[in-house]
């Protein structure tokens, strides 16, 4: 039993539970995946498999070592690789193995790790949920930060102060989806609820941890 | 490809027995209804004034006027409340969304069937 999966967001739509229910759920193309490395405690000090996408990358793609890495596992075409770390439980892997989206099945708790979508440098109003001020009745206090600290004491900003900056392409973690279908013969793993980043964007696939 | 395979993946779940009707269109829409531990259905037949979304969220807005007073219903298409749908009468317009009607009463509210 892999402890994960590496994949792609396709997107979201909805379906009705037997019951007649509606669940959001994504779509994400889950592999097939390679095992690229096997990492053991004699070698690295630590058990885990590092998988990679399988994707048809040309060669000339990919970076010398990366391309020298991979020719190592014997795969080929990977440019997305990740690394899972083994349980006692999980079964052994060794390099060159498949993995593929038959490891999961419906009713699975998964969590799904993406780089949410980049926002640029946001106002506080996005970034933090800031009220912002009203737009009329004179109102010259639109979408401003206000108030960030005193004055003379301390004399300095609070660190962790909320402030506008640059917002997400951050790794997002979302715990706990539940896996509603599983297509093995076009690879795709459909999941309740949404995914972080893009519609094509990649994602790691894991068992939920709790 | 991504497309492809979200096409691919609400063709399959989306209801075969949906007939083809569009705006204009009256239908009758059986839903079923709960009752206790008792199902039964219950009909609203209207013209279709809008559909809304495609994929598995679309949905259909039924309008009839019920006692001189307009009702409009949204159904979403591929739920399972839905028993089925049948195609009353075809309705010939020139526009996809038909809200005009709700301003429009009595012999002026008709629609021409479709040749």
């Amino acid at each position: 039993m892999s402890p994960g999966i590496l994949g792609k967001k396709i997107g979201m739509t909805q379906m009705f539970r037997p019951d007649g229910q509606v669940v959001p759920v994504t779509l994400l193309k889950a592999g097939p995946c390679m095992v690229v490395q096997r990492k053991t405690p004699t070698t690295d000090g630590y058990d885990a498999v590092q998988l990679g996408l399988v994707e048809n990358i040309k060669e000339q793609r990919l970076s010398k070592p990366a391309a020298g890495h991979l020719k190592k596992a014997g795969v080929g075409g990977s440019k997305f690789l990740r690394e899972f770390p083994l349980v006692s439980g999980d079964g052994d892997f060794k390099a060159g193995d498949q993995v593929r989206v038959d490891q999961f099945k419906p009713k699975d708790k998964v969590d799904v790790i993406g780089i949410s979508k980049g926002r640029g440098f946001a106002g506080l109003v996005k970034r933090h949920h800031f009220g912002g001020g009203a737009d009329t009745h004179g109102s010259m206090f639109h979408r401003a930060p206000g108030s960030i600290g005193a004055s003379s004491f301390p004399s300095r900003v609070l660190p962790g102060m909320r402030m506008a900056g640059h917002m997400g392409h951050a790794r997002v973690t979302v715990r706990n989806l539940e896996v509603i279908e599983v297509d093995t013969e076009d690879n795709v793993l459909v999941v309740k609820g949404a995914v972080p980043g893009p519609n094509g964007g990649y994602v790691v696939v894991r068992r939920a941890k709790r | 490809m991504q497309t492809a395979l979200l096409t691919k993946f609400i063709q399959k779940n989306k209801r075969a027995d949906t007939p083809a009707f569009r705006s204009g269109d009256t239908i009758r829409v059986h839903v079923k209804i709960k009752e206790g531990d008792k199902e039964r259905l219950q009909a609203f037949e209207g013209t279709v004034i809008a559909r809304h979304n495609s994929g598995l969220g679309e949905t259909v807005t039924v309008r009839k006027v019920s006692f001189g007073q307009g009702v409009e219903r949204i159904f979403p298409v591929n739920a399972k409340v839905i028993d089925h749908i049948d195609v009353v009468r075809t309705g010939r317009v020139r526009r996809s969304k038909l809200y005009y009607l709700r301003g429009l009463k009595g012999k002026a509210a008709r629609l021409r069937e479709r040749e």
